[in-house]
């Protein structure tokens, strides 16, 4: 069967055509780098998806601190670490890089914090 | 329950007049309105012009008042701080039908007291403004541009600062008249008497008369829309423009500045049964493109920042269908009023001739002792954007808050938007701190300035977010916080 | 007056660049002016990722990206004034600039415009209907729920398919909203292909083209919206109307390069880009001034943007040092597939970057550059779309002195 994908690896998002059976990929076209056919093959077997959102921060200079997620999770499980996402509550300072929830829901990704929020004086 | 000598019913910008002339008095006064600040109604969706008085039947209360009106308003600018340019105005003709139609005018402008109106050549117009168009025209000295809302706003805070008080989210549902005073009820259930009551509810006022025992006189409603234009397109337009009016005086679409150098293209007009449908819809919106390019050569879509429609709410005869004069009576059989019906354009120009004649009635039975600490003065927010680099440093340095432009558009400060929340009729809506300050009132609508204003109206009003209003009760702006940080 | 080389209008991303590759061709004399509380501009607010990867060879948050030219403006210690913001720029390079401490009057050598861009508003689009709460611009909605944590609705439809209204979408729905659709005039999305896979399709959110609100109903706050498909020429349907209720609207319907104060430093501008007329050096009209990033174009990614100030950077940095730039008198013609290039005007003796966006999708087609005739450059593509900037690296070697260039999308 041929179906169309669009790469979401880079902003190029190319449009590729891939004739698949099942989870197997047996050629791919229209993919400007390699990672194309990566995204392809990950796609059918279990699509990955990252995230950002925001986690309170207590006694900052913002009310929020906007964090992402380290490595994607599968893209069924985004609602679940949402749920986490909301529970979490910061203490400023708190810096880029710093992980806010330590490996999620056991999915192999840290919540990591993307924002600098200094101390509110 | 709250008790007044006097209520005032709806604080548009008469009511916001009769409210300022009573507080010459020593009365206690209540105004009473059903939304959330002043001048929502139709005394913020007009033109702006401070009308000379050329196109009223000669001795109409419409004439005598904009007359009045217009010739006295550099003093009243002045003690209310009103934004008001004395442009001038040009009425321009093509044909000679047109010509007999600006004759007519004259004429009857002449006769109702306008000062200096003359006829001028093609040339002439183009030495009073290079833009304007026309074959020739009748130039108005006496016709002006002022800013509707401030007006509005400005003979509020003065009444306020002279003793009224302002009752908001008041809609009157029923008037009982009692031995020696009246009972009202507000839709919330609330109660309040008054000795007095004035009608200036504007295109509610058929029924506020009838609640005080008048008739609920036929009225209805010819609605214009406008389009707002960038300041950009300000510099194309020197003075008020407009068409030879038709035979019956009206006019065509036209184009006006506005005091703080916008350009308005409006309004149309046609009839409308709902007084509160102020939508702007595509067919006049596409019409008023069409006709104001025939009066103004840069109405043009990158210059469109906003549209709006106001509603004149006519008086008239339902057996010959003629548009009817204002009305103001007072009478025995109905003791203690003052009924204002039919009060539309040029209603701005006419509120403190109108609000005097109003008050005369009230004075002429009660005579009130006068309220010796009534100042007619109202200081309004100055404005960044107006001041000369000096003042701004001075500004600057008394307030450091002049130095935080939130508005970018329009220049106006943080210092300005805090006095404008902390203003004397407790006013906290957004709309009610565009109005007083221009903030999100320039070509970004609010892009920059919104988020900042409605974080300010919070923060110096120790409010909930779900509980910042947009303009009415019932415009919350948000639904919460994102996450709940109790 | 304080006497400045390079003063540099906006510390969001095109600005920051612009300062650290001053600094870094040797430029000292110089300073940042920020209206806002912080550096970072609008990617403060932009939290999703997919910034750097051009730059940085790793997909960052916006917040992130700007930091990593923050750390080197501290790094480097170049001066900059935030809460300060520029209320005048002369044609002889006075800035003016308001902030609590009074006026920042400033006699700069060299201005650099990084002011950004504003989004269209309603008005703007003149969409008919009441006028209630609840109908927010995408970037303010951003704001709101990514920097003030407010909420800004629950029912909610999204007018345009740019970016930043898909990305509301995707962040909306994460936050327990529900986006109903996104509606879009066009017959093809103005935002890029993957976030319509990755905010949309990966949430079921559908995107409807050809359609638009034709009406917005709702006294205080909104009731509903009418949708109608349009035809080709984009004029509603009748008989398409189909009302949605909603309490929000969310207009991602463009943006345009803020340039007021370029006005006002009498910096001519081109109707077609809204931003500066500029030459290869990013010089605009007015000799000393540049402009660089949203300002001078709407880019769809960031990395363009430091890119892009980074050229002119380097431009500026000779010009203070020359006193003058190469002179450049040829124009950049376009033909009618092209909305707007920049540069406009070149020298036709230096290499330079051309960057320009088409008017629809084309598939299969080449640009062509020519001079007097003879292709200079040529670029296939598979497809070219709206959404999609297109840069094209152009060697002087290649080119005539004294011919312009015109621009071909052929096909």
């Amino acid at each position: 069967m041929v179906r169309t994908f669009t790469c979401i690896m880079c902003p190029r998002g190319c449009s590729v055509t891939a004739e698949v059976s099942g989870t197997e990929v047996s050629s791919v076209e229209g993919n400007f780098c390699p990672k194309g056919r990566e995204y392809v093959i990950q796609e059918l077997t279990n699509p990955m998806r990252n995230i950002a959102s925001s986690v309170l921060v207590e006694g900052g200079e913002l009310p929020l601190a906007s964090v992402r997620l380290n490595r994607p999770i599968p893209k069924d499980r985004i609602f679940d670490v949402m749920a986490e996402i909301r529970k979490i509550r910061l203490t400023a300072p708190v810096s880029i890089g710093q992980t806010a929830l330590e490996n999620v829901l056991g999915l192999g990704s840290d919540v990591i914090v993307t924002k600098n929020v200094r101390e509110k004086h | 329950m709250k008790n007044f000598d006097v209520a005032v019913i709806g604080a548009g910008v008469i009511g916001c007049a009769v409210a300022r002339e009573l507080s010459r008095y020593r009365l206690t006064i209540g105004v009473l309105e059903k939304e959330l600040d002043v001048a929502c109604g139709n005394s913020s969706r007009n033109t702006g012009m401070l009308h000379a008085g050329f196109t009223y039947k000669p001795g109409s209360l419409k004439a005598e008042c904009a007359v009045e009106g217009n010739q006295e308003f550099d003093q009243v600018a002045e003690e209310l701080d009103v934004p008001f340019k004395r442009t001038g105005k040009l009425v321009v003709g093509f044909t000679e039908h047109d010509r007999e139609n600006i004759l007519k005018f004259k004429a009857i402008g002449e006769k109702n007291g306008v000062r200096g109106m003359r006829m001028v050549t093609k040339e002439e117009i183009r030495s009073i403004d290079e833009h304007a168009g026309g074959e020739f025209a009748m130039y108005v000295p006496d016709s002006g541009i002022l800013d509707p809302m401030q007006y509005t706003i400005a003979l509020a805070e003065n009444a306020a600062k002279n003793g009224a008080e302002f009752l908001f989210g008041r809609k009157v549902t029923a008037i009982d008249r009692r031995e020696d005073d009246y009972l009202i009820r507000t839709e919330t259930g609330e109660e309040i008497r008054a000795r007095w009551v004035i009608n200036c509810a504007g295109m509610y006022a058929p029924e506020i008369s009838e609640m005080l025992g008048y008739p609920c006189y036929p009225t209805k409603g010819f609605k214009g829309e406008y389009f707002v234009l960038d300041k950009k397109a300000g510099k194309y337009l020197g003075i008020p423009v407009y068409p030879a009016p038709n035979d019956k005086g009206g006019f065509m679409t036209h184009a006006t500045p506005t005091v703080d150098g916008n350009v308005l293209v409006g309004p149309d007009s046609y009839v409308t049964e709902d007084r509160e449908d102020y939508s702007v819809t595509k067919d006049h919106l596409d019409g008023l493109i069409e006709d104001g390019r025939k009066m103004f050569d840069h109405m043009e879509s990158q210059y469109f920042i906003r549209n709006f429609a106001g509603i004149r709410w006519k008086r008239y005869d339902p057996q010959t269908g003629e548009i009817l004069d204002f009305l103001l009576e007072a009478d025995e059989a109905h003791p203690r009023t003052v009924n204002l019906v039919g009060i539309e354009s040029p209603g701005i120009t006419c509120a403190l001739p109108l609000a005097r004649r109003a008050v005369a009635k009230l004075v002429e039975r009660e005579n009130p002792a006068p309220n010796e600490a009534f100042d007619p003065r109202r200081p309004g927010i100055r404005r960044f954007s107006e001041m000369t680099a000096e003042e701004k440093k001075e500004a600057i340095a008394a307030d450091p808050e002049y130095g935080e432009v939130v508005c970018r558009c329009e220049s106006v400060t943080r210092a300005e938007i805090r006095q404008a929340i902390h203003n004397p009729l407790g006013v906290h809506t957004v709309t009610g701190i565009k109005n007083r300050t221009r903030a999100t009132m320039g070509r970004c609508q609010g892009g920059y300035c919104e988020t900042r204003i409605t974080r300010m109206i919070e923060e110096e009003l120790g409010i909930a977010p779900e509980d910042v209003r947009y303009s009415r009760e019932g415009g919350y702006m948000f639904t919460g916080k994102v996450r709940d940080d109790r | 007056m304080r006497e400045i080389d390079a003063v540099i209008i906006g510390g969001g991303p095109a600005g920051l660049s612009a300062a650290v590759r001053l600094w870094e061709k040797g430029v000292r004399n110089l300073l940042i002016l920020e209206r806002e509380h912080e550096l970072g501009g609008i990617l403060r607010q932009c939290i999703h990722d997919g910034f750097g990867l051009t730059r940085f060879g790793e997909t960052l948050s916006g917040p992130e990206y700007a930091q990593r030219f923050i750390d080197l403006v501290e790094e480097y210690q170049i001066p900059y004034v935030t809460d300060a913001t520029v209320i005048d720029i002369t044609e002889d390079k006075k800035v003016t600039a308001a902030c609590r401490d009074g006026l920042l009057e400033i006699q700069a050598k060299a201005v650099i415009l990084t002011m950004g861009c504003r989004e269209r508003t309603r008005g703007a689009i003149r969409i008919p209907g009441d006028r209630p709460a609840g109908v927010y611009t995408a970037g303010v909605a951003q704001a709101y729920i990514n920097l003030q944590n407010r909420m800004v609705g629950r029912e909610v439809v999204i007018l345009g398919s740019g970016d930043i209204g898909m990305i509301m979408a995707r962040r909306l729905t994460l936050e327990g909203a529900h986006v109903i659709g996104v509606f879009e005039v066009q017959p093809y999305a103005s935002g890029l292909p993957r976030n319509i896979l990755q905010c949309l399709d990966d949430y079921g959110i559908p995107l409807h083209l050809s359609h638009t609100v034709t009406e917005i109903r709702g006294r205080e706050r909104l009731e509903s919206v009418v949708i109608s498909q349009v035809d080709e020429r984009m004029n509603p349907i009748p008989g398409t109307e189909k009302e949605y209720p909603c309490d929000t609207l969310i207009l991602s319907v463009g943006l345009i390069p803020e340039n007021e104060l370029s006005l006002s430093a009498g910096v001519q501008l081109d109707s077609r880009s809204k931003g500066a007329v500029v030459d290869e050096h990013h010089q605009t009209t007015v000799p000393g001034i540049f402009a660089a990033g949203n300002v001078l174009q709407v880019h769809d990614l960031v990395d363009f943007v430091s890119a892009e100030a980074e050229e002119l950077a380097d431009s500026a940095a000779a010009y203070l040092r020359d006193g003058e730039l190469a002179e450049c008198r040829l124009a950049v013609v376009t033909d009618g597939n092209v909305t707007h290039t920049i540069p406009q005007k070149i020298s036709g003796t230096s290499d330079f970057k051309l960057s320009l966006r088409v008017r629809r999708p084309i598939k299969n087609c080449r640009i062509r550059l020519v001079q007097g005739g003879e292709t200079v450059c040529e670029r296939k593509m598979a497809k070219a779309i709206p959404a999609e900037m297109i840069q094209i690296p152009v060697k002087a070697a290649r080119l005539k002195k004294g011919e312009d260039l015109e621009v071909k999308v052929e096909w």
